[in-house]
């Protein structure tokens, strides 16, 4: 897919164009579309070092959406920033407006343990939780968060792994430890786990890029089912993944937002020429 | 680039002399090793031999006779090391335990270094000298030697080796798992608790368990505490038997079955201390986080 793009030649009106106003067009959403993430002017540093410059970008509801970019280009930074998990992280310091469907989450009186309850975040290592069976892990953040209630917990223990895609193969063992399954089954426990608490969106940070092809395969199938009751944000290294699931692709390189738009225009008709020369190979 | 002339192979005599090294080595390094774990058989050895003969049924069940009968054994004192044991857990574990959590998950890096830095030198600190300050701050002026001393110093003594032990256990806690269950909106502290502590458990126990096993040996602690003790204890108020007390008191005596005694003491203190040693050895056998 990215070999054909080069062979694609861009207009000179095209390549005349600056890719600010190209990128700031596609960041306004139709009007029809909703908006989940609103996100303006983030700058963000780690210490000294400045990760990301000046980031402004409009995520749509019910979508997939891609970010690709060179690895230390600041698209999994910019992903963890989204459910305040770069906190964690001593010494960052950011600037700039986080809305969720209008809401700020940067407003002093939100908790972040609440910005996580909307936004659950799946992981590039899968980590389901070592002591814990797989229903366990299913329902360690309901149960963490107070649900006691058996029939909601089974339901949503059923319903979860079906989500997932996961109910057919471990519907016999839920008493297992969830470390004994698979790779590509583990990081599915992961998607459960995380659709369980019944988010907005899902963060997704490389999570295929510890699985082997046929488990990809699978998770990015789920990945295409989520959209329908999901908003999906998704960092990926794999510039074909990002082809096959997203509806809007984001171009990060050295901290900036370079390019975004309908992931086909991205892949074949970028308007910037960073955009063409990464998705065709020609650097990272 | 020019390709490297071939090393030029040492005379088959110069082999012999190498091969020969490498042997003399081998041996001298074997014989070190030999040497490390060579008293701990003449440790066992002397034990059985001196002691096992004096173990007997009413060893376990009967107080010291008094001076110059023959026979009676350490069942006061028995009782009384696992008494001491337990009031030492019950200030050294959560204490400990606690301590070693705020340093793995909470502290800032710079009261971090002076805590560690604390605990070190309490761990180097001599037992005599927690005998000593305990005897200042809960004998001296309650006028009374106790339990409640005696087990205080061997907690006190628990408590920087528990700390240190369970940071390490919970820094090896893959940093995942913690991200895993904030993303899910869980608070930092039932994360601690429930996921990061409960995936550690097994070394903490193993922790709890050879500080447990490096004071329950302590003399020095408890000479100036616990004071020691012929008979059953109805207080913890007032003094009360240990077994390594108990060994003191009868090795430096005069008194030949005394000295058996002592040796049989010492044979059952041992016995305690390679038993919980052993249990270690099954928790930590097998502990992996992934």
């Amino acid at each position: 897919m990215a070999e054909q793009t080069s062979s694609i030649p861009m207009t000179s009106l095209q390549a005349a164009l600056p890719a600010t106003t190209k990128a700031a067009a596609a960041s306004r959403p139709t009007p029809a579309e909703e908006v989940a993430f609103d996100i303006r002017g983030f700058n963000l540093w780690y210490g000294p070092r400045q990760a990301l410059y000046d980031v402004t970008i409009q995520i749509p509801a019910h979508k997939v959406t891609a970010i690709i970019g060179p690895s230390g280009c600041g698209k999994s930074t910019c992903l963890r920033a989204l459910n305040r998990m770069h906190e964690l992280t001593p010494g960052t310091r950011l600037t700039g407006s986080l809305r969720l469907f209008g809401q700020d989450l940067y407003s002093a009186e939100i908790d972040p343990t609440h910005v996580r309850r909307r936004v659950g975040m799946v992981f590039q290592k899968s980590n389901p939780f070592p002591t814990m069976s797989i229903a366990e892990n299913v329902l360690a953040g309901l149960r963490l968060n107070g649900v006691r209630d058996r029939a909601i917990l089974n339901q949503r223990l059923e319903e979860s792994l079906r989500m997932a895609a996961l109910w057919d193969e471990v519907k016999d063992i839920l008493g297992r430890p969830g470390i004994g399954l698979s790779g590509g089954q583990q990081q599915r426990l992961c998607i459960a786990r995380a659709l369980a608490v019944q988010p907005e969106v899902l963060l997704m940070d490389e999570p295929c890029s510890a699985l082997d092809p046929l488990a990809t395969a699978k998770i990015e199938e789920l990945i295409n089912t989520l959209r329908t009751s999901f908003t999906v944000v998704i960092v990926t290294h794999n510039m074909q993944q990002a082809a096959r699931v997203s509806d809007r692709t984001a171009f990060f390189y050295l901290g900036k937002l370079i390019e975004y738009d309908e992931t086909r225009t991205i892949f074949m008709n970028p308007a910037n020429p960073q955009t063409e020369a990464y998705v065709s190979g020609r650097f990272g | 680039m020019m390709p490297l002339p071939a090393m030029p192979l040492p005379s088959p005599a110069h082999q012999a002399w190498r091969r020969f090294k490498n042997k003399a080595m081998s041996v001298v390094m074997l014989a070190c090793a030999l040497a490390v774990i060579a008293p701990l058989f003449l440790v066992l050895y002397y034990l059985i031999r001196e002691g096992a003969s004096s173990l007997d049924w009413s060893f376990f069940t009967q107080l010291p006779k008094p001076t110059g009968e023959i026979g009676g054994g350490m069942a006061n004192a028995i009782v009384g090391t696992l008494v001491l044991l337990a009031m030492a857990s019950v200030i050294g574990v959560p204490v400990g335990v606690m301590g070693g959590i705020y340093l793995a998950e909470y502290g800032s890096d710079r009261v971090n270094y002076w805590i560690r830095f604390s605990a070190d030198v309490l761990n180097g600190v001599p037992s005599i000298v927690w005998g000593m300050v305990v005897y200042a701050l809960l004998v001296a002026p309650f006028k009374t030697f106790s339990a409640y001393a005696g087990g205080v110093a061997l907690g006190l003594m628990m408590i920087p080796l528990i700390m240190r032990t369970t940071e390490e256990v919970l820094v090896l806690v893959p940093q995942g798992y913690r991200e895993a269950g904030l993303a899910l909106g869980i608070a930092r502290w039932r994360i601690i608790v429930v996921i990061v502590v409960k995936t550690a458990l097994k070394g903490i126990i193993t922790g709890i368990l050879v500080a447990l096993a490096r004071v329950a040996g302590e003399t020095a602690p408890l000479l100036f505490t616990a004071l020691g003790n012929n008979f059953w204890v109805h207080s913890l108020n007032a003094p009360i038997s240990a077994v390594p007390l108990q060994i003191f008191a009868y090795a430096t005596s005069a008194y030949e079955d005394w000295h058996r005694q002592a040796w049989a003491g010492a044979l059952v203190l041992m016995a305690l201390i390679l038993a919980i040693n052993l249990s270690v050895r099954v928790l930590s056998r097998g502990r992996k986080f992934e």
